[in-house]
């Protein structure tokens, strides 16, 4: 059975820093594959390689089963590879609604109408109110976004990333700067996607990973250390010396 | 054509791609460290010539109008720089091609009121009006002089660069500017200085070309131009592109011009070889710079940064 | 719409309908006056307000700075010379000419300058405005330097733009029919693709737009625009000059675009007004009134963003305001 998302001996080097040391990756459809590791392990490259925006030096990365490491990153994206941002990246000169009905709109067609105001495209505005809606913000759809709070922001983010109708997620970092009750809501909002989609996630937040994860995988210095399901990998001593250390009896309490 | 003839405009385009290469270092400099492309290069080009000019047609000595031009250019960069540019850094690439475009006008009027509209006349110094010999075929002296006073230029910047203190600010304020400021060193003084490098390349290449061009209001801008494509075609930010660039696109600019009209009458019938020879020829270098653009966007020899 | 949003809407129609309005009036004020002094200037100032509400569209709402415009009124107006001296006089063979050169010219030198962004691209279509400058120069059996005299204006059958009243009329037909479809084009689907483009370009591709078709697209439109300038210009005066396509004419326009006010279709119309008419005015005291307009830029950079067009906005919506509020 082909993984919903696999990589094949991934490299990339940084003049004389190897930030993707030869990784070998899947996600498959449904599951939520955790990618953790120490800060400068080489996460955020990874997620730019399978996104598109930074190209291997070496390897390939399939999806379902077919080789897209030449493809641009638009294309992946219209292939169903939905990507969040680390540091939130929407449009801030327009409304909530208005960044939300962009990424429907991606996903509907060609945008050669040159005419026809975008408010007449009743259907494109109903997908966005929903998405916003399932991301909780249905009550500041013509708010600029400016005015937004940072977690709300980050929650635009996600909406604008599920709006685009993906079959693999790869969220970086989701959880940075948010609240507590603000994560908490974030993870019950994951945990409902599991299984509806193929979910990547790179995150800090132990508790969060912890508590959605299928398997993780360990990134140390761009190599893949461990890889297993959350209880394997807890236990694991290579990964607790690495990374998880004296976190390892907050988490296990 | 005879080899003799080749050769002569071989040497033109050197000369006139060292000259592209004094202007291209500064310009390409004050990028790298500022990310900033000061439009109004070109003026600090035209002022350099008309203060060699002035200098010189008042006491008639061209090292004189060299010893007092080119740092005066440089002064005139370092006003300009601390008067209008410095507010430029952080602004967003329209508002820096605007307000450089403003200065180009103010700095054409500027002479044109100073000197009036018609060109100023200097003359080759009189030990450099003769010709030397080179390889069987006589050059003029001058043109040759400019050839190594910026190869010699073009070294003293190397060793500048990648053999002394400051170099190595400039190129680490190149590559990551954030790390230099917080190292303490003085970041406004360096960009001053960095500034004042390129003003007094561009004056030296004012004073150089003063008496082989037009010395008059607007002189600038159609040499920046040509600069802008050589950094574009040898990768902006980068002093290598710079030299390398500068070399081809006055070696191909000159010959062009010089044998296309004729290689093309081998061709087409007269007529039309007349009339497409120097409309081709005058296009030649930016379709070179179209050619690199689209094989290698970056440019033929671009920074590497880590 | 909250009422303080309304009232902004509102004035923007208010200052546009009597900037336009005014403009409609030129030719009865100026055969009042006497003269065509009046009604040629204006003819000139609408149509550089076209050209530049046509490079305002990649500029102002796509953030592609475009320093070499200039050269796609050139070759409108060497369209209209070079066919007018091979003795085609007909406006319609002219348009068609002058717009299927556009566009190729447009989508190769587009596709070129695209590969590119930031001051890359200001500089590179900076290059390729001097090297059509520099062809149109080297084209000696159409005037080369000195131009290319035109014997007669554009002929389009049913009339034709020798009458001085029907050439302005014309031009302030198409920049009033431009405005109107540009207004619609920037809320429409492909207008806001543009505007996310200029808003954040690595997030529209990341959710699946392919930029650089739309970067494209509206680089030709905008390019096409000026091109139908070039061939009233050229109507205007008779004549089809290289400097019609030197860099200065390129940096006008984004002058006039930015004095104006950037963020509005209608903003480069009161730019372009403003220019011209203070050109007129400076000229009249001292030949040297460049060296009063070159520092003038270098300051309204500095200082004013919203530029005229937006002031005039925020006065009427003030105004308005005043007027509403029950004190």
């Amino acid at each position: 059975m082909t993984s919903l998302l696999a990589t094949v001996g991934l490299v990339k080097r940084f003049g004389g820093l190897t930030a993707t040391d030869g990784v070998d990756l899947t996600v498959e459809a449904g599951e939520v594959h955790a990618v953790i590791g120490p800060n400068g392990a080489g996460k955020t490259t990874l997620i730019n390689q399978l996104s598109g925006e930074i190209a291997p030096d070496a390897g390939r990365i399939l999806l379902d089963g077919r080789d897209i490491t030449g493809e641009p990153v638009y294309r992946r994206a219209l292939m169903g590879i939905g990507r969040s941002y680390q540091i939130t990246s929407v449009f801030p000169e327009f409304s909530v609604l208005d960044n939300v009905v962009l990424a429907v709109q991606a996903h509907a067609g060609h945008s050669f109408s040159f005419w026809r105001p975008l408010s007449a495209e009743a259907a494109l505005i109903e997908r966005a109110r929903t998405a916003l809606a399932q991301s909780g913000l249905a009550a500041r759809l013509a708010t600029p976004v400016a005015a937004l709070a940072h977690g709300e922001r980050r929650q635009l983010e996600m909406a604008m990333t599920l709006a685009t109708s993906p079959r693999l997620l790869l969220l970086d970092e989701p959880m940075a700067g948010m609240s507590l009750a603000e994560s908490e809501r974030l993870v019950t909002l994951l945990a409902t996607l599991k299984g509806r989609y193929g979910i990547l996630l790179v995150e800090h937040d132990m508790d969060a990973v912890f508590k959605l994860a299928d398997r993780i995988s360990v990134l140390v210095y761009g190599r893949v250390i461990a890889c297993g399901d959350p209880a394997a990998i807890r236990a694991n001593p290579e990964v607790r010396a690495a990374y998880l250390g004296d976190q390892d009896a907050a988490v296990a309490a | 054509m005879t080899v003799g003839l080749f050769l002569t405009q071989a040497l033109n385009g050197l000369q006139l791609g060292i000259l592209l290469f004094l202007l291209a270092a500064g310009l390409t400099l004050v990028f790298g460290i500022m990310n900033f492309v000061n439009l109004a290069h070109g003026s600090l080009y035209m002022m350099g010539a008309y203060f060699a000019a002035a200098v010189f047609n008042w006491t008639g000595s061209f090292v004189l109008a060299g010893l007092i031009g080119v740092p005066a250019t440089m002064l005139l960069g370092v006003v300009v720089e601390r008067v209008a540019l410095i507010r430029l850094y952080r602004r967003d690439h329209l508002d820096q091609v605007l307000a450089t475009f403003g200065l180009i006008l103010f700095f054409n009027e500027l002479v044109r009121i100073i000197w009036g509209p018609a060109s100023v006349y200097m003359n080759t110094p009189a030990a450099l009006s003769g010709t030397v010999e080179l390889f069987g075929l006589r050059y003029p002296s001058y043109r040759f002089a400019i050839i190594g006073v910026g190869l010699a230029v073009g070294i003293g910047l190397y060793l500048l660069i990648h053999r002394t203190r400051i170099g190595m600010l400039i190129r680490a304020g190149a590559t990551h500017p954030e790390i230099v400021a917080a190292m303490g060193v003085n970041v406004r003084r360096l960009n001053t200085i960095v500034f004042g490098l390129g003003a007094g390349l561009a004056g030296l290449a004012g004073l150089m070309a003063g008496p082989i061009v037009s010395v008059q209001p607007g002189m600038g801008e159609p040499i920046l131009i040509l600069t802008l494509v050589v950094i574009v075609t040898g990768g902006i930010g980068s002093i290598r592109g710079a030299f390398y660039g500068a070399l081809i696109v006055g070696i191909v600019d000159t010959i062009g011009r010089a044998f296309l009209p004729t290689l093309l009458r081998e061709f087409l019938e007269r007529s039309l070889a007349q009339a497409a020879g120097p409309a081709i020829a005058s296009m030649l270098i930016y379709v070179l710079m179209a050619l690199v653009l689209a094989i290698r966007p970056q440019g033929l020899f671009p920074v590497r940064h880590a | 719409m909250s009422p303080a949003v309304r009232r902004r809407v509102d004035a923007r129609v208010v200052v546009a309908v009597l900037l336009l309005g005014g403009l409609a009036l030129v030719p009865m004020i100026s055969s009042l006056i006497g003269g065509p002094f009046y009604i040629t200037l204006f003819t000139r100032i609408v149509i550089f307000a076209l050209a530049a509400v046509g490079l305002n569209l990649i500029l102002g709402y796509g953030a592609l700075v475009s320093f070499g415009h200039a050269m796609y009124i050139g070759i409108g107006a060497y369209a209209v010379g070079i066919l007018s001296h091979h003795g085609v006089g007909s406006g319609w063979i002219q348009l068609a000419a002058a717009l299927a050169v556009g566009a190729v010219v447009a989508v190769v030198i587009g596709l070129v300058c695209l590969r590119t962004s930031g001051m890359a691209f200001i500089m590179i279509t900076l290059a390729f405005a001097q090297m059509f400058y520099f062809l149109a120069i080297s084209l000696k059996q159409y005037g080369g330097d000195d131009g290319l005299t035109i014997a007669a204006r554009s002929d389009f059958g049913v009339f034709t733009l020798a009458s001085n009243t029907v050439l302005y009329y014309t031009a302030l037909g198409v920049l009033v029919a431009c405005l109107i479809a540009f207004h619609r084009l920037v809320y429409s689907r492909f207008g806001m693709v543009l505007r996310g483009c200029r808003s954040n370009e690595r997030r529209m591709a990341a959710l699946g737009f392919p930029t650089l078709r739309y970067k494209l697209t509206a680089y030709v439109i905008s390019a096409l625009v000026c091109v139908i300038a070039g061939m009233l210009l050229a109507n205007l005066t008779k004549f089809s000059a290289p400097s019609y396509m030197a860099w200065q004419a390129s940096g006008d326009l984004i002058v006039m675009i930015v004095l104006g006010g950037m963020g509005t279709i209608v903003g480069p119309v009161a730019g372009a007004v403003a220019l011209l008419i203070l050109e007129e005015i400076l000229s009249g005291w001292t030949t040297h009134w460049m060296i009063v307009l070159g520092p003038a830029i270098v300051l309204i950079v500095l200082t004013a963003k919203r530029g005229i067009y937006g002031y005039l906005v925020e006065r009427t919506a003030r105004h308005a305001e005043a007027r509403a509020s029950p004190s």
